[in-house]
């Protein structure tokens, strides 16, 4: 390796090895081995039932809150085994933080959803949480719209701006990682824009994985994609490689649309 | 054109099967009222029974009630509550310890009041109270007999399988995605069910609340042995004393009183009163209801 080359390396944030996933007797995830880099952003795309929003699910465990399911393998985040038995699933959570394909804020006031990650920690001090608040709405991109009037039902916002809500919600208990499930499919295109536009900012600070349906959002947000099918992961590369001159020709079939 | 004769007559039907049960309810209400509206005032509802019972008001009867009906609420919601989340948040749905409690809660809603008022007996005062008195060491018998507490926990066993369904099913309304939510921000299970799962079905847990009270304050079957006296000028001053009851004054007047026919204005009125008084109770609670959940989408 030329010095050059160590200089760009960048450190893998994610590292899954051999991740077997069965729901009941159903494998639904075949031995999966891959790196997320970290400060990056990695798209999972592959058609559906392919496995990628169970893929991203695993990596916080929300998994086992489904009966039946069982899962093999390492995970490891920065270096410890999240699968392990002494892992705390609730400290887990608060470094990987998830945003869903439906928006889902709770029905309360827009300062209040903002706040639950951090009560829930025990931060009840007023001026701690205004500014957690503030911070985390600015950094999802919402501050502008909404600063207004925080007293407001989160229900009350667009779809766009709920999603980003739903954000800002994440980012209020400090994540490392942020996994997004198709976080764009309910959107209109200027509100998917901004998403887009904000996982872009995001990732200077988080590690970003994105399941997306929609190839030319993995093309256009992501550093790194992986293409799943059927349970396998069929290539991980990066995103201008793998959508220009995919190694596999099964990936390639699939980015040129000829099934899927 | 047979399909519009089809749809027509489905709404007539509907619209008179719904007008029958308003029509009912109505001429219950009609008949009940003139023959007691002679005897209702504010009188009949603030003074004692007087002269065996053949005149005077029925204010015992109605604070008796009303007691019943608080205590029975404050020991069986919870209760129910807590065994409905149980149910529905951590209970295994396919263990057989869950499909007995399941039964059990069923064949609780089948069982008739009466039995209930059996059971209470036989339970409470018998084997608790006995107990009680016994170990307490008191001289007179205090808690082995009917009383007020007695009759209202009895009660709210009849009332709990109410309490349970509702409350369940409250639960089951709250989104997933509020739970996903909760847990993916790093909450526990616990904090999940407290911080949103709760505040989410607290207008279906009120619900469960306002049918069993409307379960409760009807019946009288299981406070026949358990608490009702037939006649108690002064109202009950603690939990171990015995209370008067709307229904059980109805039931007694209607059977068991001297001169039935003199008595039949105030049989009338107080039956009158008895549905006035579920009437209250259950609108009280809805506008409780609704308030909260005014509060909490706000």
């Amino acid at each position: 390796m030329d010095p050059l080359e160590l200089e760009i390396e960048i450190i893998s944030k994610i590292k899954v090895e051999n991740l077997n996933l069965y729901y009941g007797s159903k494998q639904v995830l075949k031995n999966i081995s891959l790196n997320i880099k970290a400060n990056q952003v990695t798209a999972l795309i592959g058609p559906s039932g392919c496995g990628k929003s169970t893929f991203i699910r695993s990596l916080n465990r929300m998994n086992d809150l489904i009966d039946s399911t069982r899962t093999e393998g390492t995970i490891l985040l920065d270096d410890v085994n999240i699968y392990d038995k002494d892992i705390d699933v609730v400290e887990l959570r608060k470094k990987v933080g998830m945003i869903f394909q439906k928006s889902n804020p709770f029905p309360k006031s827009i300062y209040e959803n903002v706040a639950f990650g951090p009560r829930i920690n025990g931060i009840n001090n007023k001026k701690t949480l205004d500014e957690i608040v503030e911070k985390s709405l600015k950094r999802a991109a919402l501050w502008d719209e909404v600063n207004s009037n925080l007293n407001k039902s989160g229900l009350a916002l667009s779809g766009g701006q709920q999603q980003r809500l739903c954000i800002a919600r994440a980012l209020a208990v400090n994540p490392e990682v942020l996994l997004m499930d198709e976080p764009a499919s309910a959107l209109d295109p200027i509100a998917t824009a901004k998403i887009e536009e904000l996982i872009f900012e995001l990732k200077q600070k988080y590690t970003i994985v994105i399941v997306t349906h929609n190839m030319q959002q993995a093309a256009r947000v992501s550093d790194e994609t992986a293409f799943f099918y059927l349970g396998d992961l069929v290539e991980i590369n990066e995103t201008k490689k793998l959508f220009t001159s995919p190694d596999k020709k099964q990936t390639e079939d699939y980015i040129t649309g000829r099934f899927g | 054109m047979k399909n519009r004769i089809i749809g027509s007559s489905v709404i007539f039907l509907s619209a008179f099967s719904a007008f029958i049960i308003v029509a009912i309810i109505l001429l219950m209400l009609y008949i009940i009222y003139s023959g007691g509206s002679n005897l209702l005032s504010l009188s009949f509802l603030l003074d004692s029974p007087k002269d065996g019972m053949t005149s005077g008001g029925i204010f015992p009867a109605i604070v008796g009630t009303s007691l019943l009906v608080i205590i029975m609420t404050i020991a069986g919601v919870p209760v129910g509550t807590i065994t409905a989340i149980y149910l529905h948040e951590y209970a295994s749905q396919k263990s057989i310890f869950t499909r007995m409690i399941r039964f059990a809660v069923n064949t609780l809603a089948g069982i008739p009041g009466i039995v209930f008022g059996l059971f209470g007996f036989g339970f409470f005062i018998q084997f608790v109270g006995v107990g009680i008195d016994k170990n307490l060491g008191v001289e007179t018998v205090r808690w082995a007999q009917p009383n007020i507490l007695w009759a209202s926990l009895t009660m709210a066993l009849l009332t709990l399988p109410v309490v349970i369904v509702s409350v369940e099913e409250a639960l089951r309304n709250v989104p997933k995605e509020y739970r996903a939510a909760s847990l993916a921000l790093g909450a526990t299970k616990f904090t999940t069910i407290i911080k949103v799962v709760l505040p989410n079905a607290i207008s279906g847990i009120f619900t469960g609340s306002i049918l069993a009270v409307g379960r409760g304050a009807g019946e009288v079957a299981p406070i026949l042995f358990t608490g009702a006296a037939y006649f108690l000028p002064q109202i009950p001053q603690s939990l171990s004393d015995q209370f008067m009851h709307v229904g059980y004054h109805l039931y007694i007047m209607t059977t068991q009183s001297a001169d039935v026919e003199a008595t039949k204005q105030i049989q009338f009125a107080s039956a009158f009163v008895l549905l006035l008084l579920t009437f209250i109770l259950n609108f009280s609670a809805i506008l409780l209801r609704q308030r909260m959940q005014k509060k909490l989408v706000s």
